[in-house]
């Protein structure tokens, strides 16, 4: 979707803000959101591309508007009733409704470090069709999904070169819908900067950006 | 409190203190057995003791001074960082881009906020900018001018935008004067910033400048 979240070459969205000795949580309420976030994953009713969905589905002025964690858990609590975990009106009141069965953690402390430990590759072992090698030329489709894609805007028509190739990858665009991981070529595509921003860019300079199969054509 | 007419039914309303909003949304999911209030309390000492940019300087520090392992770490960093004990979410796949005189490059995620958690912690707020995420990529030169960070014209840039699960690390430049130190050492030169491309390693005859 062309959502506000799709920001690469937009200008004027305020200050980078860099902060010297930055504290790794500004305020405790932000490290209990990216702790419930990761502990709700862990009941595996969604993936991390409809996790990442669900945070550009907020929209364009109030995600805009709010910070980073907060666009965290507006996003969780539409994931948590989409999947019935909660409802609305729980959500809403701060409370289980009346007679709710009570369930058991999906995660305890324990397992913590082995599930952070472990992660969640993509990467998978099954037989794809590898359409490009290195040194390719190739050109990002011009496709505007109303869905998730992982194609930046800034790239669509845009003509580029294959830099990597990293192998079998879940496909973020599929996945994040629930319609299955279509497992697919993963590369590194390198775009001149010419190519993407015309003179404003360095002659020289580049931006490569992971791109599946499904984005790309040849160049 | 909420006083809006029930039809008016906007789900993306955020209450003003993001604080109340958190702290009422554990008390329910604990409530509900939905969440362990001490796994929590785990996942948060994870990332703040024991995954962090020293994970990173560690990796560069060893590809300074191992010439094998510099190349190992290029050609498959991914398991070369594993060899250190490093590995696990957000750094299941990994790529190191290292830079020189004629290459540097810089690492951004435009459309969320991509970041290699398992070698460098959580992303400081300015990576999550919508600043930096927007402009990283059509002006990565005048981005690392506000850092402080001159680019030769005759230096190639590279931008790293994170679209998929492959997480970059930048491999800076070993400054010069460094000969006599040892990995540990060099280890306590590399910055965070560094290792995203926003900044160099200083000499330690900089650094030591009051």
């Amino acid at each position: 979707m062309n959502g506000v979240h799709d920001m690469g070459g937009m200008e004027g969205l305020g200050a980078i803000g860099y902060e010297r000795d930055e504290p790794i949580f500004h305020a405790p309420w932000e490290a209990r959101a990216l702790a419930i976030t990761l502990a709700m994953g862990a009941w595996g009713k969604w993936n991390l591309d409809a996790s990442r969905h669900q945070r550009e589905l907020i929209p364009g002025p109030l995600y805009l508007s709010i910070s980073y964690y907060e666009r965290w858990i507006e996003a969780l609590g539409r994931l948590m009733v989409k999947a019935g975990l909660v409802t609305e009106g729980e959500l809403a009141g701060g409370h289980p409704a009346p007679g709710a069965p009570k369930a058991t953690p999906a995660l305890t402390a324990e397992r913590v470090a082995p599930m952070l430990r472990r992660g969640g590759p993509t990467i998978r072992d099954v037989p794809a069709t590898r359409r490009f090698a290195v040194g390719d030329a190739v050109r990002a489709r011009n496709i505007n999904p109303a869905g998730h894609t992982r194609l930046p805007r800034y790239a669509r028509g845009c003509a580029g070169t294959i830099a990597r190739v990293h192998g079998v990858h879940v496909f973020p665009d599929s996945n994040a819908h629930f319609q299955g991981e279509q497992p697919q070529y993963l590369y590194s595509v390198r775009f001149a900067g010419r190519e993407l921003w015309g003179d404003r860019a360095g002659p020289r300079d580049a931006v490569y950006i992971d791109l599946w199969d499904s984005h790309l054509e040849p160049g | 409190m909420d006083q809006h007419d029930p039809d008016d039914h906007d789900h993306q309303e955020i209450p003003s203190d993001p604080a109340l909003r958190v702290k009422a949304l554990e008390s329910l999911l604990v409530e509900k057995g939905l969440v362990d209030p001490l796994a929590l309390d785990a996942i948060i000492d994870t990332y703040e003791h024991r995954v962090g940019p020293r994970n990173g300087a560690q990796i560069v520090a060893r590809a300074w001074t191992d010439a094998d392992y510099r190349r190992r770490l290029l050609a498959d960093a991914t398991a070369a960082i594993a060899e250190l004990g490093f590995a696990g979410r957000q750094g299941e796949h990994m790529v190191a881009v290292e830079n020189s005189a004629t290459v540097h490059n810089l690492v951004v995620c435009t459309l969320c906020s991509c970041y290699p958690w398992a070698v460098l912690g959580l992303p400081p707020a300015w990576y999550k900018s919508d600043a930096y995420r927007s402009r990283a990529v059509i002006d990565p030169r005048g981005t690392l001018r506000e850092f402080g960070l001159a680019i030769g014209d005759d230096v190639e840039v590279r931008v790293w935008d994170s679209t998929a699960e492959i997480r970059y690390l930048v491999v800076p430049e070993r400054p010069p004067g460094t000969d006599g130190m040892d990995r540990d050492q060099l280890a306590a030169l590399v910055t965070r910033d560094a290792m995203i491309g926003v900044a160099k390693v200083a000499a330690p005859a900089d650094r030591g400048a009051r």
